[in-house]
């Protein structure tokens, strides 16, 4: 531990009033911890405390509050090693809430959804779907219970035509049995016939019927994005969680995809959780927005809110000189106080708790 | 409410698209046609003598090897996982028919019954192989699996080599595990150890064989156009994925597996009846190589490729006797440069090339479908 303080000593050592760069001041923001950059070297458990209470209902919409909430997530926190990757994850999702999830590189927002879906298990804290705990759910029965997903980097079945893409998505609710699919009983022509219908008509949401038959690997870009979209929907899910669905799309494919994922949310009346870079998308269609940086939440909000957010913007883009140099003033104000107060030991050792001071 | 919203969504331009993308009706076309000529053409040479003694002699070998082709193309083209155990199935299948033929001998009179029973039963015995051995190695991926298979073929055999079983005067099914049964003539021995079935009645004929081959590829295109079988590929795509769309892995991998084993079996039995005895030797490592090399030959996930170059590595080797010498020698070398063709890109567009000249109508299809997938890109864009 001791060491691990020397080394935060030296970082606040290093002098970088004279750089502008807003790269450079990131660096100072992820050592210094006001904006949870304290995830690395710093143990949180017990400085932390919650922004929001995880039943709050100030960050649902309106339209779904006094139902249950589609998802109810409670101190999430997961360890890799020695590493924090994300500590006390809080949020709330309405029934048919579009949610929105932002953050810089590597804050953490793919392994939230991957602990939503227990592709990784959780090393603390609760998720809630649906009213019910996913205690003890692997990735199957998590989508059973009706959590479906994308993934970032796009992950389709290649080998399979787009139609089959979708029928595979179908295959819990195409009801034959092995026998009826090694014999090819009247019941499975049936079913098939039924269920190549249905996938047609979900192809058809995204207008691509007439892409059924090309090898799903063989698509332009965006195309196999809304493949990727489609067979989530196919598996009929309550809970629609999107990892970068416009990465890679130009300007007005990401509109229409705004438009498209609405359409899905009013008409299937589902929830949508989402993590995207495109701002515009973000502010165009989430409801509600949590802002994630170094595996903390920094801000929760309403689009408008976050926009004026100054943790947000510091998040994305450093801070202010200005401001850094306001900081500074007050730390150094801070220190002298201390040392008049013949307290000196304890303010260089560690760094004032600026919540105390303030 | 998804259903609401799909209701409202029209089919009518349905008919159309379900027409075109019969990929799976193509390959089933291709592979039940070449099951047919190569029958047809088999058939009238031996009765024409075109075709030689010591060839007609393959003809059930090569139906069988054909089958098991098709059937671990299953598990190595379809599941995408390596198996080398095969021959371990088919050891199981053989030696449970040899065993069912014989004791049903006396009830049952009409040969293509017995055999029918025989087959079932040995279908069933090795699936039950199979899912015993697939249960723990199927959470195994890749080599691992591919060694554990290939440990189970061996066992299977080692374990044959100490079976022994023999009919009674009463008609009692007797069976000794590593000591031979005493007070028992030789002609009642079904199988005595490392010596094998003997005394076995051929029932096999080509036709039986060939109607076990169609029954084979008849159940692997169909498993493969199949809610299962879609997930069993959609799986071997891609495993995360298809967990997070509700697949089980495990399961459908057991499937693929287990259903392998069953046309093992089948195979196996067939195997079995063509010969009045038979040693578990034959179904050692190298059998299982050979079954795999036939898949690998005719290209992973091609079923009428397997099946091609089962028949044809069963007959050459047969039809050039004379050069038996070489025989390995020219195996060896043909393989490496099947393999080189098929897998170095330079020289594959340069056959590709050659072959486009050659086929006229072929260039002019590849150029239609081109220019189709251009414009489904312009419209998908």
């Amino acid at each position: 531990m001791a060491d691990k303080k020397d080394k935060r000593d030296e970082f606040r050592d290093i002098d970088i009033s004279d750089s502008g760069h807003a790269y450079e001041n990131r660096q100072e923001i992820y050592y210094n911890d006001n904006v949870g950059g304290r995830a690395v070297f710093v143990d949180s458990k017990e400085q932390y405390e919650p922004d929001e209470p995880y039943n709050d209902e100030v960050f649902i919409p309106e339209k779904d509050r006094g139902k249950t909430p589609i998802l109810q997530v409670k101190n999430l926190g997961i360890d890799f090693g020695g590493l924090t990757a994300v500590d006390n994850f809080n949020l709330t999702l309405g029934r048919t809430e579009i949610g929105g999830l932002i953050g810089p590189n590597g804050a953490g927002k793919t392994t939230i959804f991957n602990m939503l879906t227990k592709v990784y298990e959780p090393t603390r804290g609760e998720i809630f779907f649906d009213g019910k705990s996913t205690k003890g759910m692997n990735t199957v029965d998590i989508n059973k219970a009706g959590m479906a997903r994308t993934f970032q980097n796009i992950r389709l079945f290649d080998n399979l035509t787009v139609e089959e893409n979708i029928k595979v998505a179908l295959h819990h609710t195409t009801n034959y049995g092995l026998i009826d699919g090694m014999l090819h009983t009247p019941k499975y022509r049936h079913e098939e016939f039924r269920i190549r219908k249905e996938a047609m008509k979900y192809l058809k949401i995204f207008g691509m019927t007439k892409t059924a038959d090309y090898k799903a690997g063989s698509l332009p870009y965006g195309a196999q994005r809304r493949l990727e979209i489609m067979r989530a929907l196919a598996t009929k899910p309550k809970l629609l969680l999107l990892d970068e669905p416009a990465a890679g799309m130009n300007p007005s494919e990401t509109t229409e995809l705004m438009d498209t994922i609405r359409e899905i949310r009013d008409r299937f009346q589902i929830a949508v959780f989402l993590i995207e870079h495109d701002m515009s998308l973000v502010m165009g269609i989430c409801e509600g927005i949590v802002v994630l940086n170094y595996g903390r939440v920094i801000a929760k909000g309403w689009p408008e809110e976050i926009q004026s957010n100054p943790k947000v913007i510091e998040a994305y883009l450093g801070k202010s000189r200005g401001k850094m140099k306001e900081e500074e003033e007050k730390e150094k104000a801070d220190i002298e106080k201390a040392f008049r107060k013949g307290r000196l030991e304890s303010a260089a050792s560690g760094k004032p708790d600026r919540k105390e001071s303030e | 409410m998804a259903e609401r919203l799909l209701k409202n969504i029209s089919t009518r331009g349905l008919k159309k698209t379900a027409k075109k993308g019969m990929q799976y009706r193509k390959e089933a076309m291709i592979s039940y046609a070449i099951l047919f000529i190569g029958y047809a053409v088999l058939q009238i040479g031996a009765m024409t003598g075109i075709v030689g003694r010591n060839l007609q002699g393959q003809f059930v070998p090569i139906c069988v090897y054909v089958s098991l082709a098709i059937s671990l193309n299953l598990v190595v083209g379809i599941s995408g996982e390596l198996s080398l155990g095969h021959a371990g199935f088919m050891a199981v299948g053989a030696f449970t028919g040899i065993i069912v033929m014989r004791v049903l001998e006396q009830y049952i009179t009409i040969v293509p019954v017995r055999l029918i029973i025989a087959l079932l039963v040995a279908a069933f015995v090795a699936s039950i192989a199979g899912f015993i051995i697939g249960i723990p190695i199927l959470s195994l991926r890749g080599d691992y699996l591919a060694i554990v298979t290939l440990a189970f073929g061996e066992i299977v055999r080692n374990f044959m080599n100490v079976l022994h079983f023999a009919l009674d005067d009463k008609g009692h099914l007797k069976f000794a595990f590593n000591h031979t049964i005493e007070g028992i003539t030789n002609e009642q021995r079904i199988i005595t150890g490392a010596i094998g079935a003997t005394g076995v009645t051929k029932t096999a004929t080509f036709t039986y064989a060939m109607l076990l081959t169609a029954f084979t590829l008849f159940i692997v295109l169909n498993l493969k156009n199949s809610k299962q079988g879609r997930a069993i590929m959609a799986i071997r795509d891609n495993r995360i994925a298809g967990e997070s769309i509700g697949l089980d892995v495990k399961k459908y991998k057991l499937i693929a597996f287990v259903v392998s084993a069953a046309l093992a079996g089948m195979a196996g039995c067939m195997f079995g009846q063509n010969y009045s005895t038979l040693a578990p030797v034959k179904f050692n490592f190298n059998t299982s190589v050979l079954i795999l090399v036939f898949v690998v030959l005719g290209g992973i996930g091609n079923i009428w490729g397997g099946m091609i170059a089962a028949a044809l590595l069963t007959i050459l080797p047969e039809a050039f006797r004379q050069f038996a010498d070489y025989r390995m020698l020219t195996y060896a070398i043909v393989l490496i440069l099947v393999m080189i063709c098929t897998y170095n890109p330079a020289i594959k567009a340069r056959i590709q090339n050659i072959w486009k000249k050659i086929n006229p109508l072929k260039r002019k299809k590849d150029e239609g479908k081109k220019d189709k997938k251009k414009k489904s890109g312009k419209e998908a864009e």
